[in-house]
């Protein structure tokens, strides 16, 4: 070896690393599922707007969730017939208006959002950035409260006793939310609950007595296929790092799975003017989505996408999914000639009848080839008497074949197949040349030759067209296109092989059994 | 047992189709040199410049039109050889050994008339015979009138010489004949037999035929392992020469020899097969081995390469050609 294989080994591996390692992030980045078919769970939530208008001007304010820890908002929106409808968002709260100029009676408003479950990095707590992009500051004040005379006693009386068992604010929530829970136990406690009525609200003003910032916030459980479901009231606390959130009847900590937190602090969930015995309630159902669908309709503007086909037109994309298969059978041909040494007429014609072959699925696709180069090559034989030069021939063959898949495509019709038209996805300039080349092998060669190279050409046609069918492949191809370098790599490494060829280790084998035989009379 | 596995494969030192491809013919031949073999006009030019013995070139034809007004040229020669320029593995090749009347007689026996010379010219120039169907030109040259020594050998066709030349070094040998099987024509795959012959000697070693071996020729019944290449020295230099002339490193020689001119340069292939080690039942890489680890310069004329390998790489003969060369076992 005189000259070094170190850059070549070095560009094969860094042409896998690339190729996996793009892939990699746009799998974790953009979600795009490694496996088609892949099924991400989707909640549709409906919510419902009930009220009663008094008749005149109508506005309707409700909160809407936006980035709840744990999910992403896939889509939304908003029926309801007569009333306009926008989004408003204000320091980083959204909200939804409807309104109309004149209404009386009975409303019903209707706010639906599907929201991607089970979404990475923010599964349990929200994240601190997440935060700051709803607080308007970045550290959250404790707000400042008065409590009535008997109230107050028993307040500090329940927070000291709280502090004494507690380090940190987490620990602290925890102890009170204990208390809360067991009022008969406390008389402190259970005076307060009777005096401000909710649970939540009271740890909710407990813990910014005791200089930590809290709020309430309202959070859905879903379940499937539930109907008039209400928010349940929960307490978010700040840690001094990030908002913590606990559930006031059970003094869960953290954001469960099936938990969306509708509304996060801000105002009101619902305001409405114009009218009055206004009541929200969901309903939702659990869906599936394909996670590839879902990847590709929330990361269109991702600088990762940019990597990907799927924002050319559908036209162009189709192209490509063809174009981005070609790769896999360059592989198969290069590994069926240099490691197993078949022989193939044409080095890449047998990638040509694949793809053709994925138009026209294998079994028809197998018979109109073989017999359109058959009756070709009878043709052929018939030209050879005329004397033609060989353009001449060649084209003749062309317009001739055309003229075969036509009638064969017709043929079929009339008797009911309808894959007899999709012979024409064939490329006919190869198939004149392969049927020249074959009458020309079987002239000089005979009809064996014929026969080894055809159907070794037919062989790894096939074999292409197998693996290029896989949905795996079609989906990792298209989706990961960066993953054709890790083709071109191992295409590369075969490149360096120098070893025997798998036909090599019958062609020889006779040599080996003559040279034993002899070696074994030379002993005797 | 169908198969060899690759270790046996290795000791037995066979060169395969990879490794050929890889390690000698893409790093000891140079690109851009392979037109000199591809094309066998310049290969012809090249011969007839440096002085080896070929069989002189009539002439070429390169215009559809020529061909035409062909006959009379054609019918000044006794016999004569029609070839592609860029043709491979002897596609296109037409022999015609004499003239009955108007037609022409093939090396087979079979009489064609020019029309049919037309034709084949006509193929030949638009490409049918040359690599990836590119524009070719005719060679017309003077046919061989090969030795009466292989008389009985071949049957129906020219017996050739194959030499695999390693810069500048004969490493192996073997003579083709043909036989009814590969239609008169010298390619082992088509059923031609295949002698290896001893590099010191020009004595049969092994015969092969669809790669096992025999001990007769299976036409003509004669007994293979009485062939001795009379004038092997002056072969084996002529084909070492080749290097000199081509600037390739590995190339298969094919040499003819004639009745009265002796040894004659046919063609080269940049590209030789491996038959040749099923010819032999030996493989290559011991002897490309043993060639490439010598001292660059250490013969430096075609004479010195030639006395080298015959001493090198002498073989035992054998009793029986089907059987090959004894093992140099212990």
């Amino acid at each position: 070896m005189t000259q070094s294989r170190v850059p070549f080994y070095l560009i094969v591996v860094s042409l896998v690393v690339a190729g996996l390692a793009t892939a990699w992030a746009r799998h974790v980045e953009m979600e795009l599922p490694f496996w088609p078919g892949e099924q991400r769970p989707v909640w549709l939530v409906e919510a419902r707007v009930d009220f009663q208008a008094t008749g005149g001007q109508v506005l309707v304010s409700l909160d809407l969730p936006d980035n709840p820890p744990g999910f992403r908002l896939h889509t939304e929106h908003a029926t309801s017939p007569g009333y306009g409808f926008s989004i408003i968002e204000e320091r980083g709260d959204r909200r939804g208006e409807w309104s109309k100029r004149d209404a009386s009676g009975p409303q019903t408003l209707y706010y639906k959002a599907q929201l991607i479950g089970g979404v990475p990095g923010t599964e349990s707590l929200p994240g601190p950035e997440q935060n700051q992009s709803q607080d308007p500051g970045p550290t959250p004040k404790p707000k400042s409260l008065y409590w009535e005379e008997p109230q107050d006693t028993a307040a500090s009386q329940l927070l000291s006793q709280a502090l004494e068992t507690s380090s940190s604010p987490e620990s602290l929530t925890r102890e009170l939310i204990k208390r809360l829970n067991n009022p008969t136990g406390d008389q402190n406690a259970s005076l307060l609950i009777e005096e401000v009525g909710s649970r939540s609200l009271l740890l909710e003003r407990l813990l910014n007595q005791a200089d930590i910032p809290a709020r309430q916030v309202m959070g859905l459980f879903l379940e499937d296929a539930r109907r008039r479901q209400t928010l349940t009231p929960m307490v978010e606390a700040y840690n001094g790092e990030e908002w913590v959130l606990f559930n006031p009847q059970s003094g869960e900590q953290g954001v469960p799975e099936n938990l969306v937190l509708w509304h996060r602090g801000g105002e009101s969930l619902i305001d409405v003017t114009g009218g009055r015995n206004s009541g929200v309630s969901f309903s939702m159902i659990r869906q599936t989505v394909p996670a590839e669908e879902l990847a590709i309709a929330q990361f269109s503007d991702s600088a990762f996408a940019l990597l990907g086909v799927q924002q050319l037109p559908i036209e162009e994309q189709s192209m490509f999914k063809m174009l981005f298969l070609l790769p896999l059978g360059a592989l198969v041909v290069v590994f069926m000639r240099i490691i197993v040494g078949l022989k193939t007429s044409g080095t890449f014609m047998p990638v040509l009848i694949s793809l053709a072959f994925l138009q026209t699925s294998l079994l028809p696709g197998l018979i109109s080839f073989v017999v359109v180069v058959s009756l070709g090559l009878m043709l052929r034989s018939y030209l050879s008497h005329l004397n033609l030069l060989l353009v001449s021939r060649i084209a003749t063959l062309v317009v001739l074949v055309i003229f075969l898949i036509s009638m064969l495509s017709l043929l079929g019709y009339q008797l009911g197949f309808s894959t007899g038209m999709t012979i024409t996805f064939f490329p006919m300039i190869i198939i004149a040349w392969t049927i020249e080349r074959m009458s020309i092998l079987w002239e000089e060669e005979g009809a064996h030759e014929v026969v080894i190279q055809g159907g070794g050409s037919l062989l790894v046609a096939v074999m292409a067209y197998l693996l290029m069918q896989l949905p795996l492949a079609n989906h990792l191809s298209f989706n990961f296109p960066e993953l054709n370098l890790v083709i071109l790599a191992l295409i590369m490494l075969m490149g360096q092989y120098t070893g025997y060829k798998l036909s090599e280790l019958r062609r020889f084998r006779a040599m080996a059994l003559e040279q034993e035989a002899a070696a074994e009379s030379g002993k005797s | 047992m169908k198969w060899i596995s690759p270790w046996r494969l290795k000791k037995l030192g066979i060169l395969g189709m990879n490794a050929r491809n890889r390690d000698f013919i893409a790093r000891y031949n140079s690109r851009s040199r392979y037109p000199l073999v591809d094309d066998k006009l310049k290969t012809k030019l090249l011969t007839e410049e440096y002085g080896l013995a070929t069989p002189a070139l009539r002439f070429v034809v390169s215009e559809q039109h020529a061909i035409s007004h062909i006959e009379k040229q054609l019918y000044e020669l006794d016999g004569f050889a029609v070839k592609p320029a860029k043709g491979s593995g002897g596609k296109g090749i037409l022999v015609i050994t004499g003239r009955r009347g108007d037609k022409f007689v093939k090396a087979s026996g079979a009489e064609i008339d020019i029309e049919e010379i037309r034709r084949h010219m006509s193929n030949t120039l638009a490409g049918l015979y040359s690599l990836g169907g590119k524009p070719d030109v005719v060679i017309v040259e003077d046919l061989i009138e090969f030795d009466d020594i292989f008389e009985g050998y071949s049957y129906e066709g020219v017996p050739d010489i194959r030499v695999v030349v390693f810069k500048g070094y004969p490493v192996m040998a073997m003579l083709r004949l043909a036989t009814h099987a590969s239609d008169g024509k010298a390619n082992l795959h088509q059923g031609a037999v295949g002698v290896g012959l001893d590099i010191a000697t020009g004595r049969c070693l092994k015969a092969v035929q669809f790669g096992l071996g025999v001990s007769v020729h299976p036409d003509t019944k004669k007994p293979l392992n009485e062939i001795k290449v009379p004038d092997w020295r002056s072969m084996l230099v002529l084909a070492a020469r080749c290097y000199e002339m081509t600037g390739l490193g590995y190339i298969g020689t094919d040499i003819v020899l004639d009745k009265s001119r002796g040894p004659q340069l046919l063609e080269l292939n940049a590209r030789p097969g491996l038959a040749i080690q099923v010819a032999n039942g030996l493989g290559l890489l011991p002897r490309l081995r043993h060639i490439e680890s010598l001292k660059a310069g250490l013969h430096k004329t075609p004479e010195a390469r030639v006395d080298y390998v015959m001493k090198a790489f002498a073989e035992a003969l054998p009793e029986d050609p089907a059987a090959g060369p004894a093992q140099k076992i212990a």
